[in-house]
């Protein structure tokens, strides 16, 4: 039971650092990104090319990861994105489903298409008890650095300058602009910063989520899910989604093996029925 | 006895809804490949029940404005209905099965249209794209039903209206599902020239406004987004029933996501968009496949990435080039006893027809 529970916080804080860059961008931008995945994808790639292949020390590979995917995410934003900013949803839309079957094609050339494993240090295999409650030693990892990352989040959205500015932008970016606030260099760094994120929740997560071509594709709905029930305004919400979904897929899957997918569908259309204005609504006077 | 403008709206009505020599050619031309053409009648039968699926798409996103990532649901559900009641000789004869599937994915399009209705863009995004993933998880939950990931196997499908057996050549195939598609095209273009065609036009305008004006929009859009489940149910059955076979691959992602490229190619908005664009979208996937059978998604992708960087209106001006050359024949065609009283209605009357939607 607590088991599970540990299972389930452990991929919802997965699920949080893959989602929470696409949450900011949403509501920064009310730019819909179904291609946030293909940074996780790259991510994950990247490190199992550094780690299995060249032999980099795995916290090294994911430290790389972070840093050459929101390098990724800053080209795409500048030469590509910028384009599309001001289209409709139905163009934005488009536009990322072309660049998700571009990606994934993409990796099917160069790297094949079956699931691949990174190399874990063996130090992090395996799993221990305490007061009775199995604890796997990579989740535990998982659990640590995303709860650290959670954390410097927030505390840099609520304690830094750059915070009070993405927060500013996030609330209204036309005042923002009026008040000197140069949101497009905000929204660039935080489009990198999120593609980072995704990148390293990619190469953290291929262990338990496995890793393949199509990954941007089976997790894109995921993503989806944690942004509409939590909201974009803040990342506390998205954060406790996430932790929701996390769990309830898990127990989900463990006790109702037959409805396991379901749970998490379900609960995300029954949210939205209850409240479909308020996930995507914007703030008065916008 | 009607006021002279009142008289004068409908007969600038009657002359948007009057068929052009253009319109003609293009049925002309596909009635002429089911005799010319009998090599590629198996491509040609995809093209046909892909047609119907984007002129489908079409009424909802080009005429109401409905943004819509799961149009796979009501296609998938047509799929296996039809693969289903051939297998189990429920309801042997095609069109009447073809009917029936059409009708029960009319019914989850009526039950799934009051998820639509609110929200923005992004919400029926989520909404639409959901249920369609909840339809494919149903399909493959119950394989002692649907055949699970293997698919519906062993279909044998009777023979139309007991004359007509399907052929491996596709002939009769062919011919069926242009049928089909040319029947509810009709049906199509009537309504979208209706008043509740334009009264739809005016919801995707502005919701707020056509309200004013006394149009109930959400009954609109659940009628709209209904008769769409039908005709996007009807294109699965015609799927199953030509190929004889179901498979979890009609709930897909993917199969949406190719649909709204499709419809894209074609452009939105008039009736033709969803027929050009299948044949546009089939030619290419087969010249593409043929060259690269592995990757042809990565260039699907690029198309995607291309069109919008590019512009989706100034794509949808080659239609309107189209239409312009087009438009002098049209009018002297036209050319009635009542396009004399009413010189100035002749030549609006094809405006706003090709470049509306983008």
């Amino acid at each position: 039971m607590l088991t599970i529970l540990f299972d389930g916080i452990a991929y919802g804080m997965l699920l949080f650092v893959l989602a929470c860059g696409l949450s900011v961008t949403l509501g920064l931008m009310n730019f819909v990104n179904l291609a946030h995945g293909a940074f996780a994808m790259a991510g994950g790639y990247i490190t199992l090319i550094l780690v299995n292949r060249a032999g980099v020390p795995f916290s090294a590979g994911l430290a790389i990861a972070f840093v050459v995917t929101a390098l990724i995410g800053v080209v795409l934003e500048r030469t590509l994105y910028v384009h599309v900013y001001g289209k409709s949803p139905l163009d934005q839309v488009l536009f990322t489903i072309g660049l998700v079957f571009m990606s994934v094609a993409a990796v099917d050339y160069v790297m094949g298409s079956q699931q691949v494993f990174i190399q874990i240090p063996s130090a992090l295999e395996g799993r221990f008890e305490i007061f009775g409650i199995g604890i796997g030693r990579y989740r535990l990892l998982i659990i640590v650095i995303c709860g650290l990352l959670t954390l410097a989040l927030q505390m840099t959205l609520s304690n830094t300058r750059f915070g009070s500015r993405l927060r500013a932008s996030v609330d209204d970016a036309r005042v923002a602009r009026g008040l000197g606030i140069n949101v497009n260099a905000v929204f660039t760094l935080t489009f990198a910063v999120g593609s980072g994120l995704a990148g390293l929740g990619g190469a953290l997560g291929a262990e338990i989520l496995g890793l393949d071509p199509t990954f941007p594709l089976k997790y894109m709905v995921y993503f989806l899910i944690v942004v509409t029930v939590g909201g974009t305004s803040s990342i506390t919400g998205p954060f406790a989604a996430s932790l929701v979904i996390g769990i309830a897929d898990v127990a989900g899957k463990y006790y109702v093996p037959k409805f396991g997918a379901f749970v998490i569908y379900t609960i995300m259309i029954i949210v939205l029925i209850l409240r479909p204005q308020g996930l995507f609504a914007r703030a008065p006077g916008r | 006895m009607p006021s002279a403008p009142v008289a004068e709206v409908a007969h600038r009505l009657a002359m948007r809804a009057r068929w052009r020599p253009l319109e003609y050619a293009f049925w002309l031309a596909a009635l002429a490949s089911v005799f010319l053409l009998p090599g590629r009648h198996l491509i040609l039968t995809e093209i046909a029940w892909l047609a119907l699926f984007a002129l489908s798409l079409d009424l909802i996103l080009g005429y109401a404005g409905i943004i819509s990532l799961g149009h796979a649901a009501f296609f998938g559900l047509g799929s296996y209905l039809a693969a289903l009641m051939a297998k189990y000789g429920i309801i042997s004869e095609p069109v009447l099965a073809l009917l029936v599937s059409g009708l029960c994915a009319a019914i989850l399009g009526f039950a799934t249209s009051f998820l639509v209705l609110r929200g923005s863009d992004l919400t029926r995004l989520m909404v639409t794209l959901g249920v369609a993933l909840i339809m494919r998880e149903i399909a493959n939950q119950i394989p002692e039903i649907t055949g699970g990931a293997d698919g519906l196997q062993g279909v044998t499908v009777a023979p139309i209206l007991g004359l007509f057996q399907f052929d491996i050549f596709g002939h009769v195939a062919y011919a069926y599902c242009l049928t089909v598609l040319f029947v509810l095209f009709l049906l199509a273009r009537r309504i979208v020239y209706s008043p509740f065609g334009l009264s739809l036009r005016a919801v995707k305008g502005n919701p707020l406004r056509a309200s004013a004006i006394s149009i109930s929009v959400n009954a609109r859009l659940v009628a709209i987004y209904t008769f769409a489940a039908f005709y996007a149910g009807i294109a699965g059955a015609l799927l199953a029933q030509t190929t004889a076979f179901a498979s979890l691959d009609v709930f897909s992602f993917e199969r949406s996501a190719d649909l709204l490229l499709v419809l894209i190619i074609g452009g939105t908005g008039y009736l033709y968009g969803g027929l050009i664009g299948a044949v546009i979208f089939k030619l290419m996937q087969d010249w593409i496949a043929n060259l690269t059978p592995q990757y042809w998604q990565f260039w699907i992708g690029l198309v995607l990435v291309l069109i919008v960087i590019v512009g989706r209106g100034r794509i949808g001006a080659w239609t309107a080039a189209a239409q312009a050359v087009a438009e002098p024949v049209t009018r002297r065609f036209a050319r009635g006893p009542m396009a004399a009283a009413y010189p100035s209605s002749a030549g609006k009357a094809g405006e706003g027809m090709p470049g509306e939607g983008h």
